[in-house]
């Protein structure tokens, strides 16, 4: 079973992009709230890593580095209880709106 | 890019308020990311403070402060030896902050290049990096075309940075799977024996310190 | 109570790695599992990641190493020189040693 994060000498030719985009808000931010949460079993590195790689194969092959680390965030904050996806649902839509609102 | 989220905006109430969104438009992940954090908040999971002061300190290491310790171990015999067997520590001694938890942080190990043999550095499993030494890694790093070839074709890689080696030099790829994180010490170059440490770190450049090129030649650097 | 796992290697001993394919976290990649390899260095002994993904204690420390690949024999079609190398760190609970596998000529 290929799993989509063990990516040694996965076939491709595809030349490496060295572009780099300046890191975005969020980005930033989610790198120093993964350093704030409490460590242990809520959100150490391992944790943080496993979280990662129960992206399913389809999606982690096309999603940016952030944004595999923020699903992977959200599935271990989930299955450990902490928030619900209903209320992260809420709360993005509450700020949608509130962002839509103020332009 | 905006900078507004780095400056201290906390209300006191805890909620971010809507002006505070540093991106030109949300976009799903960013709304995402804001409703996670704002329900932590709420929960008392932890404070906008707290996200706010470690993102500022996240910014504060770059990959000078890498260059700047290995220029100090080029030209000081006692402190290289120091900086191999412990970074982190060399890292204090020359006033560096150190994190706050410094024994949870991964242990750094500095593979230093010389005539027979060359390191490159990946993480194949994720993108794991000497981040405490030099700062956030690039985005070709985490790259998938990077993780995948960096152990594979090393060596074609390299050629895409401008780097191509005599077979005579080992290519040793190192692949960072555990808890430690690697760092190379470049080669000094030749002809650069009259030049202070300032100068000397100039020359060397995050990609050298991968391991995708060398340190630059004295007549490449940019004026000091 | 000894929370280790006494090293079994040392520098110069030639492992096999399993090839298992546990579901779940692991951190040893499928491009090494199955293959041979010369230990170069024990890094001490760590609590293990495969536990402490899923909230486990990772006790007991496992030892890890730091083990050595010849690239041409890693890939085929190898598009470097007959001397690179891959260095990576192992956890020991996924190293065999050689010479139980030995096939008599």
């Amino acid at each position: 079973m290929d799993k989509p994060h063990d990516r040694g000498g996965w076939e491709t030719d595809e030349s490496i992009d060295q572009s780099e985009h300046p890191a975005m808000d969020w980005e930033r931010r989610l790198a120093a709230l993964g350093r704030v949460l409490p460590p242990g079993r809520f959100m150490s590195t391992d944790v943080s890593r496993r979280g990662i790689e129960s992206i399913p194969a389809d999606q982690y092959g096309s999603m940016a580095y952030w944004e595999r680390r923020l699903v992977g965030m959200e599935t271990r904050l989930v299955d450990e209880g902490i928030l619900t996806k209903e209320e992260i649902d809420q709360k993005a839509a509450e700020l949608e709106e509130r962002w839509e609102a103020s332009q | 890019m905006s900078t507004h989220d780095g400056h201290d905006h906390d209300h006191g109430d805890g909620e971010p308020h809507p002006g505070m969104v540093g991106d030109a438009s949300l976009g799903y992940y960013g709304t995402r990311y804001r409703a996670i954090e704002a329900l932590l908040i709420e929960k008392g999971v932890c404070t906008l403070a707290e996200i706010n002061a470690t993102a500022a300190r996240q910014e504060t290491r770059t990959p000078m402060d890498g260059a700047r310790m290995i220029a100090h171990a080029w030209v000081d015999p006692e402190f290289k030896q120091r900086f191999i067997s412990d970074p982190l520590a060399a890292m204090g001694e020359l006033g560096y902050r150190l994190p706050d938890n410094v024994v949870d942080t991964p242990k750094i190990t500095v593979l230093e290049n010389d005539e027979d043999v060359h390191h490159l550095v990946v993480c194949t499993l994720c993108s794991c990096y000497p981040g405490t030494l030099l700062g956030a890694p690039p985005d070709w790093y985490k790259s998938l075309a990077y993780r995948s070839r960096a152990v594979k074709d090393p060596r074609g890689v390299m050629h895409e940075f401008g780097l191509d080696l005599a077979d005579e030099v080992e290519v040793r790829v190192q692949d960072s799977t555990a808890d430690l994180r690697y760092i190379v010490m470049p080669k000094r170059p030749a002809g650069t024996e009259d030049m202070s440490q300032e100068q000397l770190a100039q020359l060397i450049t995050r990609d050298s310190m991968i391991g995708v090129s060398e340190a630059l030649e004295p007549d490449r650097s940019p004026a000091a | 109570m000894n929370g280790a796992t006494l090293p079994k290697y040392g520098p110069g001993d030639r492992v096999r790695v399993s090839s298992e394919e546990p579901e779940g976290h692991c951190r040893t990649p499928r491009y090494v599992q199955g293959r041979q390899g010369t230990v170069r260095k024990l890094h001490g002994s760590f609590r293990n990641p495969e536990s402490l993904a899923y909230g486990g204690t990772g006790l007991p420390r496992q030892p890890l190493y730091l083990v050595e690949f010849g690239q041409p024999e890693l890939w085929k079609d190898y598009k470097g020189a007959a001397g690179d190398r891959l260095w990576i760190d192992l956890y020991q609970h996924w190293l065999e040693p050689l010479n139980d596998r030995r096939i008599s000529q």
